[in-house]
């Protein structure tokens, strides 16, 4: 067995009801390490030979949950949500923060593996090797905040009852579902704690489809032992001291971006995408600090950042919402991406999307598509259900929010996501409305612009990716350099928070890794082997896709279109993302990775990775597009 | 955390009067003479829960395996939450020296605390929650 992993994997079938331990050889736990690595190889081995024909939203579809060996020991625990994502019928390894990873890998487990679909609302109770399928009907429909305090009520009087000599039982961890997963809304996010969600992939509607609609989890033992802790002791010191000397984050969050990104890089969403930059003074950072933020820090288990602020509305109409630090996502495209210019507004729309269980960068995403159609007379106020949805009025993406998170009237159609939303409503009306989607493989895109080129994100990051439009997944040459997709396989497959890992020094992570497990690793082996491994699996099952979107590489492997229309103003007034240069970068990053010019990974390149099963999968495919 | 966003962390005030040593029916528990910490005689102890009873705070904890129980005993002196919070640079703990003060009234469970403290940073807004 090798070290740092608990060993076992919980797995639950939902339908029958029956709860057992799985465990997997040593040879995969180290080629694809866990999280997302992992997943991607559960998935193929359970659902390849059939997966055109699994339905994300269907009882056949495994929702994973799983952690790495990194996770709790690197600061910033994170845990790894997958299985087929009803948004791209691909594989995305969406992480979440919180004490969840930390719990489960305390009570002896990995993982947890859920399938089948209960016939009534149920949660899962896990206290170490107790597991226990309890109903979920008085939590079911109840928002992100009813959730979190009954659940952590009846699991600690529940645990209180059993063990009475314990002591005090603090809370348990939670992993939960809004209304909007419930609904199986596409972009509904699962969410742990209060509310740190994972958003892409929309693996809320999965859980919903299982009505599944909570993990409550409390483990008691020891973390699994490691190889080395002299060595993790020397390392965590690295990371946290780099950690405490990022001023940036730990005041700041990632709230700054708000007002840098719009201003000084043009790279944020304004108008759904229409313009990347604004200098709206009223969006500083200084003004959610003074006038929203009520607490400066609080993180997660073990984390040195403390990226996280709380903000409440003191004053005004939407007095009392509180959430936690809109970050720059949420700022965002719950804000200049609606024309919304407030910090007031942005904190009441981003609690009521977490209280809805929404993902606020997707269904910010949507609303934005919306209303620039209304903007453009495509859509009316009719077919809005008497909305008027004028940029920057909170309360009505307030209402059309609601209405997303419960499938009513417009809301039914937008709820599918913008991709699908763009397709229906360009038929209903006729009319190409797809040019206005800004989305990347059924995935919006992340509030990173590439058309001024001074953020990060490349021209190809999301034409490339395996996860479409993620922002914590882009694409981009070299692959052994900081912002290729495979060091994010890395962060994901050993399921800790990407942000501790900014700055230190790059062998830091591979060190951590072979002081918990004992085996040696390195970036160069890494980044030629094994993280090409899980790339080619998550790209042919990306590509495989069905049933009801498959991409087609020479069509969808591109940028959103208005990608390509200049910038309106600001400092990088006319620029572009150019035609000739995306492609010419596509061809080389194909080239890189091992794909034909198609876009489909190679057959040779396949077998040297032991691929062999993916290679005949792919063989349709290559027939169907001739390179 | 029992309200979103509250959490604190939950110690042991050093009581001067030490219930728990008190309660204990087996003489497990004693007071550390270098640091006044209390200190448990894991072969002695027996389990039963009374300590946790007898604490104000409800500090002591039963260890998940073993068939004692845990209390903090100031790591002989040399606190680690303190050496972490202080390099953290977020300077909530520190360490004091034991004068004659009152130390049980800082004895308080998690749910009074959280009470205070939501009510501190939501005002009148904290009562949906608690």
């Amino acid at each position: 067995m090798i070290l740092g992993y608990a060993g076992k994997f919980l797995e639950v079938n939902l339908s029958t009801e029956k709860i057992k331990e799985v465990s997997f050889d040593d040879e995969v736990l180290r080629d694809y390490v866990g999280g997302r690595g992992l997943a991607a190889k559960i998935l193929w081995d359970r659902l390849g030979s059939k997966w055109e024909k699994i339905d994300p939203l269907g009882s056949e579809n495994i929702l994973l949950f799983l952690t790495g060996p990194l996770t709790g020991y690197f600061p910033g625990g994170r845990i790894c949500v997958s299985g087929k994502s009803p948004q791209s019928n691909g594989v995305v390894g969406s992480t979440v923060g919180g004490e969840f990873g930390v719990e489960l890998r305390c009570a002896g487990y990995d993982g947890i593996i859920v399938t089948g679909e209960a016939k009534k609302p149920v949660y899962l109770f896990i206290k170490d090797s107790d597991v226990e399928i309890r109903d979920a009907e008085r939590v079911w429909g109840k928002d992100a905040k009813q959730t979190v305090k009954i659940l952590t009520k009846e699991c600690r009087e529940l645990l209180k009852e059993r063990f009475p000599l314990y002591g005090e039982w603090k809370e348990p961890a939670l992993l939960y579902i809004g209304p909007a997963g419930e609904n199986k809304v596409r972009t509904a996010v699962v969410a742990a704690k209060w509310t740190h969600a994972a958003g892409y992939g929309g693996y809320g509607a999965v859980m919903g489809s299982k009505n599944l609609k909570a993990l409550a989890i409390k483990g008691t033992g020891p973390l699994p032992p490691v190889a080395d802790m002299k060595k993790i002791e020397r390392l965590i010191r690295v990371v946290n001291d780099n950690a405490y000397e990022s001023e940036l984050w730990r005041r700041w969050g990632t709230g700054a971006g708000g007002y840098e990104f719009g201003a000084k890089t043009s790279s944020e969403p304004v108008r759904n995408w229409q313009n990347e930059w604004h200098d709206e003074k009223s969006f500083g950072v200084d003004q959610f600090e003074n006038r929203v933020w009520i607490k400066q820090s609080w993180s997660d288990f073990g984390c040195p950042t403390c990226c996280l602020k709380i903000a409440m509305v003191k004053n005004g109409k939407f007095k009392g919402a509180i959430t936690d630090n809109p970050d720059y996502e949420m700022q965002a495209y719950l804000g200049p991406n609606l024309g919304i210019f407030i910090p007031e507004e942005n904190v009441f729309l981003s609690t009521l999307i977490d209280d809805l269980g929404l993902c606020g960068i997707q269904t910010g995403n949507v609303m934005g598509f919306a209303a620039e159609l209304f903007q453009r007379g495509i859509l009316t106020r009719k077919d809005l259900d008497g909305i008027e949805l004028k940029w920057g009025d909170a309360e009505a993406f307030a209402n059309l929010a609601k209405k997303i998170a419960l499938r009513e009237g417009i809301g039914d159609l937008l709820a599918e996501g913008t991709y699908r939303a763009a397709l229906k409503i360009g038929k209903r009306k006729n009319l190409d409305v797809l040019q206005y989607a800004v989305q990347s493989k059924g995935i919006s895109i992340g509030a990173h612009g590439i058309r001024s080129g001074k953020d990060y994100p490349e021209i190809i990051s999301y034409v490339c990716s395996v996860q479409g439009g993620d922002h914590t997944s882009t694409a981009g040459l070299p692959l052994a350099g900081g912002g290729s997709e495979l060091m994010e396989i890395f962060n994901d497959s050993g399921v800790y928070c990407n942000f501790n890992s900014f700055g230190i020094p790059r062998n830091v992570r591979f060190n951590f890794y072979t002081a918990v497990t004992g085996l040696k690793l390195t970036r160069k082996e890494w980044c030629s082997t094994k993280a090409l491994r899980v790339l080619q699996l998550q790209r042919a099952m990306l590509l495989l896709g069905g049933p009801d979107q498959k991409w087609n590489p020479k069509v969808h492997d591109a940028n959103p279109p208005r990608f390509y229309e200049p910038l309106l103003s600001g400092p990088y007034k006319g620029k572009t993302a150019k035609k000739s240069a995306v492609e010419e970068y596509k061809r080389r990053y194909y080239r890189a990775v091992g794909w034909d010019k198609n876009g489909i990974p190679k057959s040779e390149n396949l077998r040297k990775l032991g691929l062999q099963d993916v290679d005949r999968a792919l063989e349709n495919l290559r027939r169907k597009l001739p390179p | 955390m029992l309200v979103p966003g509250v959490e604190f962390p939950h110690f042991c005030a050093q009581c001067e009067d030490y219930p728990c040593v008190q309660s204990c029916p087996v003489n497990a528990l004693s007071v550390s003479k270098k640091t006044g910490a209390v200190l448990v005689n894991t072969k002695t102890c027996i389990a039963c829960g009374k300590c946790i009873s007898a604490c104000p705070g409800r500090i002591p904890h039963m260890h998940p395996n073993g068939k004692y129980v845990l209390i903090c005993n100031l790591c002989n002196g040399n606190p680690k939450c303190v050496k972490v919070c202080q390099e953290g640079g977020w300077d909530v703990l520190k360490e004091i020296s034991r004068e004659d003060r009152n130390y049980k009234l800082y004895a308080r469970r998690p749910e009074e605390t959280t009470r205070d403290l939501a009510l501190k940073i939501y005002g009148e807004k904290a009562e949906e929650f608690l």
